[in-house]
C-alpha cells in the first residue's frame, strides 16, 4: 500500500510539473485573446490525416500541399494581418487514433479550427467532441452525408461531393452507356460505401452482386472472386486508393475482366500507377468523376498556380490529384477566412460559410448555406485513356435525395492575379 | 518474481484483518481526495491523459493479479476490454437520453457480460501452460476485428458506434469540464477495482493464487482448487478489463475494433512488467507509463527539427523502441519492475 502511495505521489508531482509547462506554452501562445487559436498575427488550425497506414497512399500528400498553399499566402502577408499556422496529425485512418489527436489538438493545442479532417469512419467519431467543444469543423475531407447536418452539427461543413450525388452521377453515365449490362458494387464497411451504393441504387435499381472489405484487412480476394462467379460486368468501387489498386491487380489475378466505375476519392490515377507497379496498365479504361481541375491539364490557369506554390513552398512534390484537391481546400479557407473578416471568430467563420458564395477552382457548384452544409454538388466524368486520366462529357449536379441527374453549366473563375481571393 | 512478493505477503500475515480493511478504505479515500485535487489543478488535456490513465489502470491492475499472481499470461486482455466497450456502445444507445444512471447500469453490464466471456477463456485456459495459454488467449485477441465485420449490422466493423454519454450534471455548474468529470468517472472505476483486488489478494484467495502459481502440485495438496483458482483469477482480471473497456468506451465517446489491437495487449503485459509484476504499485506505474510514454514520444519527435518524411516514420515506431528501452533497462537495473525499487527501506 505504501508502493501505491508513493507512486500515486510520483504522479502527482509529474502532473503538477507538467501542467505548469503547458500552461506556461498555452498562455504564451494565445496571448490572452478570447478565440482559441487566433492572435493578432497568427491563426492555428489543425487537421487529422492518414499519414501513415492503409489509406496513406496518395491522402498522405493531401495536408502538405495545403500547408504549402497557407505558406503562400504567408509570405504575401497572410489575412488580415494573420499567419496561417497549419498542424497535421497523423491518424493512421485508424477512429480510435483521431479520437486522441483531435483532443490534442482542440484542448492542448487550442486550434481555432480542425480543417479538412480525412475519412468517412475517422471524422465521424470526432463530430460529437467537436460539437461540444464548439470548434468549427471546416471543410471535411470525405464525401459522407453525416457532414451535412446543421441542426444537429451547426459546426460541420463538407467539402467533396456526397457519395450518393456521386453514385448518382456514375450509375446515370452507367444507365446510359452501359445499358443491360450486370452491374456490380464494391464499397467500404462503412458510411462511405453505404452511401455511395445508396446513390447507385436510386439510378440502377438494386445491384446484381455486392460485396465490402475493411481497411485493417488487405486482401479483396474472396469479393473479386464472388463478384467474377456473379457473372458482372460493370463492377462500381467505392474505394480509398489503395484498396481501388488492390481490386484491379487482384481482378487480374483471377482473370475478372469488368469495366470499373470508381469513387473520386479512390480513382486518382499517379497514386493508382505507383502502387500497381509494372501493372498500371490495369487502370486502363477506368471510370470515375471529379470536381476540380485534373493535375495534368497544363492550360487550366487553376494548375498553373497550384504548380507555382507546389515548386516553391512543397519542396516540389511529385504533382497530382491529391495536391490539387490540398490546394483547393487551402484556398476555400483562405476564402472563408476574408469573408469572417478582421474580427475573426468561431461563431463569425460559420456565419461566413453558410453565407456562402464562393467562387473557385472547381467545375461544380458549392451551395452552402445555413439548410446545406454538405460540399460540392456535382461532378464531371473522367476516363483513363492511353495511361492519361481526363474529363469528357459535361458537368452533373444533383441532390442527395430524388432529385434529377442534370446539366451544370456555369463557367468556371479564373483564380485572381496574385492567386490569393481578395477580401469581400 | 516471488522475491518481489515476498515483502507483500509478510505485510499481509502480520496485520489483523479488520485493520487491514479500513487501511485500505483509508488510502482509497486519500487517492480519491488527491485525485479530485487533481483534477482541479490540470488543465483539459491533461485531465483526459488523467481520466486515461485511470481506465487503464484498471485493466493493468487487473491483468497483474493474473499473471503476476497467478502465473496465467493473457495476451488477450485487449479483446476483453473490448467487450466491455462494446456492451456500454450497445447499451448506451439504447438508453440514450434517460439520465445519468443509465451509465452506471450499461458499465455494470459491461462487466457483466465480460465476467461471461472470461469465464468461458478461463475455463479453456486452467487447462492450457506457457505458450500453449499465449496462444489461445492471442487468438482471443486477433479476432476482435473479425467478428467486427462479420457481424457489420451489430458492430458497423471498423467504423465502429459511436457511445452516446450524458453531460456532467448540471448541478455541478454550466461550465464544468467534460475532461474533469471523465477523469471522476474513471477514477471511480479505478479506485473501486484497486480497493477490491488489494483487499481480495490479501486474504485466502490471494494466498491460493501465489499457492497455484509457485507449485501447482504443492497447492493441491495443501487442499487448494487449483482449477477453480485459476479459472477465478481470470474471472476476477476479465471483469476488471470490462471495466476498463466500458470506461475507455466513455472516455472517447465511440468504440472501435481499431482501438483495441494485437498491440494494445501487448503493451498491457508490458507495462505490467516494467511497473513490477504482481504488485498493485506497479500496476499504476504501469497505467502511468501507457500514457505517459507515447505522450512523450511524440513531444520529442514534434520538438526535434527533421524531414517529414522521418518525423513521419518515428511517430509510429518510436514509441514501441522507447518501450523496448525502458523495459531493457528496467529489467536490468530492478528486475522486479519500478514498483520494487521502493520497498527495502522497510527491511529494517
Amino acid at each position: 500500500m505504501r508502493r501505491i502511495w508513493s507512486a500515486l505521489a510520483a504522479i502527482t508531482l509529474v502532473a503538477a510539473a507538467t501542467s505548469g509547462c503547458s500552461d506556461d506554452s498555452s498562455g504564451g501562445g494565445s496571448g490572452g485573446g478570447s478565440v482559441p487559436g487566433v492572435t493578432a498575427t497568427d491563426i492555428l488550425v489543425g487537421t487529422h490525416m492518414p499519414l501513415t497506414g492503409p489509406a496513406a497512399a496518395g491522402y498522405s500528400k493531401i495536408a502538405p500541399a495545403t500547408k504549402a498553399y497557407f505558406e503562400f499566402v504567408n509570405a504575401a502577408g497572410g489575412v488580415n494581418g494573420r499567419k496561417i499556422s497549419y498542424k497535421i496529425m497523423d491518424d493512421q485512418y485508424n477512429p480510435a487514433t483521431t479520437q486522441q489527436v483531435v483532443r490534442e489538438l482542440v484542448l492542448q493545442d487550442k486550434v481555432f479550427a480542425i480543417l479538412n479532417g480525412l475519412g468517412t469512419p475517422t471524422h465521424t467519431g470526432v463530430l460529437d467532441f467537436l460539437k461540444t467543444n464548439r470548434v468549427p469543423d471546416l471543410f471535411v475531407a470525405s464525401g459522407s452525408r453525416s457532414w451535412n447536418q446543421p441542426d444537429k452539427y451547426p459546426g460541420t461543413f463538407g467539402f467533396n461531393v456526397d457519395y450518393t450525388v456521386e453514385g448518382k452521377i456514375l450509375a446515370s453515365h452507367v444507365k446510359e452507356t452501359l445499358p443491360g449490362k450486370k452491374v456490380c458494387f464494391m464499397g467500404q464497411d462503412d458510411d462511405f460505401g453505404r452511401d455511395s451504393l445508396a446513390g447507385i441504387e436510386k439510378i440502377l435499381g438494386p445491384v446484381a452482386a455486392k460485396q465490402s472489405y475493411v481497411t485493417s484487412n488487405p486482401n479483396v480476394g474472396p469479393q473479386m472472386g464472388a463478384l467474377k462467379q456473379a457473372g458482372c460486368q460493370v463492377v462500381m468501387l467505392a474505394t480509398v486508393p489503395g484498396f481501388t489498386s488492390l481490386s484491379l491487380g487482384t481482378a487480374a489475378k483471377i482473370g475478372f475482366k469488368a469495366q470499373f466505375v470508381v469513387s473520386q476519392v479512390g480513382a486518382d490515377l499517379s497514386t493508382i500507377s505507383k502502387q500497381l507497379g509494372a501493372a498500371a496498365p490495369l487502370a486502363e479504361g477506368l471510370i470515375s468523376a471529379n470536381y476540380l481541375p485534373m493535375s495534368t491539364d497544363d492550360a487550366n490557369p487553376w494548375i498553373q498556380l497550384y504548380k507555382k506554390v507546389n515548386a516553391q513552398y512543397n519542396g516540389n512534390a511529385d504533382f497530382d490529384n491529391n495536391i490539387v484537391y490540398g490546394m483547393s481546400v487551402g484556398y476555400l479557407f483562405v476564402q472563408s477566412l476574408q469573408a469572417a473578416g478582421k474580427d475573426l471568430t468561431r461563431e463569425g467563420i460559420i456565419a461566413a460559410v453558410e453565407k456562402g458564395g464562393f467562387q473557385g477552382p472547381a467545375n461544380a457548384p458549392l451551395r452552402f448555406s445555413a439548410e446545406n452544409h454538405s460540399g460540392y454538388g456535382g461532378e464531371q466524368l473522367t476516363k483513363v485513356e492511353g495511361g492519361k486520366q481526363a474529363y469528357f462529357g459535361t458537368p452533373y449536379e444533383t441532390d442527395d435525395a430524388d432529385g434529377a441527374v442534370a446539366a451544370y453549366s456555369a463557367q468556371a473563375v479564373t483564380p485572381p492575379q496574385n492567386g490569393i481571393p481578395a477580401a469581400s | 518474481m516471488s522475491a518481489t512478493l515476498a515483502p507483500a505477503v509478510r505485510a499481509g500475515r502480520r496485520m489483523p484483518e479488520t485493520r487491514r480493511r479500513t487501511r485500505h478504505l483509508l488510502w482509497t479515500v486519500a487517492a480519491a481526495v488527491l485525485i479530485v485535487a487533481l483534477t482541479y489543478v490540470l488543465p483539459p488535456f491533461r485531465n483526459y491523459q488523467l481520466a486515461t490513465v485511470g481506465a487503464y489502470l484498471c485493466v493493468t491492475a487487473g491483468l497483474t493479479v493474473l499473471t503476476g499472481l497467478n502465473g496465467q499470461l493473457s495476451l488477450g486482455h485487449g479483446a476483453l476490454m473490448a467487450t466491455g466497450a462494446y456492451t456500454v456502445a450497445l447499451l448506451q444507445e439504447r438508453l440514450a437520453g434517460q439520465g445519468q444512471w443509465t451509465l452506471l447500469v450499461s458499465v455494470v453490464a459491461a462487466i457483466a457480460v465480460t465476467t461471461v466471456a472470461g469465464g468461458i477463456v478461463g475455463l479453456a485456459a486452467a487447462r492450457l501452460r506457457g505458450p500453449y495459454l499465449a496462444g489461445l488467449t492471442l487468438a482471443v485477441a486477433v479476432v476482435v476485428p473479425a467478428i467486427t465485420s462479420t457481424f457489420d449490422t451489430i458492430f458497423n466493423s471498423d467504423q465502429g458506434l459511436s457511445v452516446y454519454v450524458d453531460p456532467p450534471p448540471p448541478a455541478l455548474g454550466a461550465t464544468f469540464p467534460y475532461e474533469r468529470w471523465q477523469a471522476w468517472l474513471t477514477w471511480t472505476g479505478a479506485l473501486l477495482t484497486m480497493l477490491v483486488l488489494a483487499t481480495l489478494i490479501r486474504g485466502r484467495f490471494g494466498r491460493s493464487l501465489r499457492a497455484v502459481r509457485d507449485d501447482e502440485a504443492a497447492a493441491r495438496i495443501a487442499g487448494v482448487n487449483v482449477a477453480r483458482t485459476q479459472v477465478l483469477a481470470f474471472v476476477v482480471s476479465a471483469a476488471c478489463a470490462g471495466l476498463g473497456g466500458a470506461l475507455f468506451a466513455v472516455l472517447a465517446q465511440s468504440v472501435s475494433p481499431g482501438a483495441f489491437p494485437l498491440s494494445l495487449s501487448l503493451f498491457l503485459v508490458m507495462a505490467i512488467v516494467i511497473g513490477g509484476l504482481g504488485s498493485l504499485a506497479g500496476a499504476v506505474w504501469g497505467a502511468v507509463l501507457l500514457v505517459a510514454l507515447p505522450a512523450l514520444t511524440h513531444s520529442v519527435t514534434d520538438s526535434i527539427n527533421v524531414s517529414p518524411a522521418v518525423a513521419q516514420r518515428l511517430e509510429g515506431n518510436l514509441p514501441l523502441a522507447l518501450f523496448g528501452v525502458t523495459l531493457v533497462v528496467v529489467m536490468l537495473a530492478a528486475p522486479g519492475g519500478i514498483a520494487s525499487l521502493k520497498p527495502r527501506r522497510r527491511k529494517a
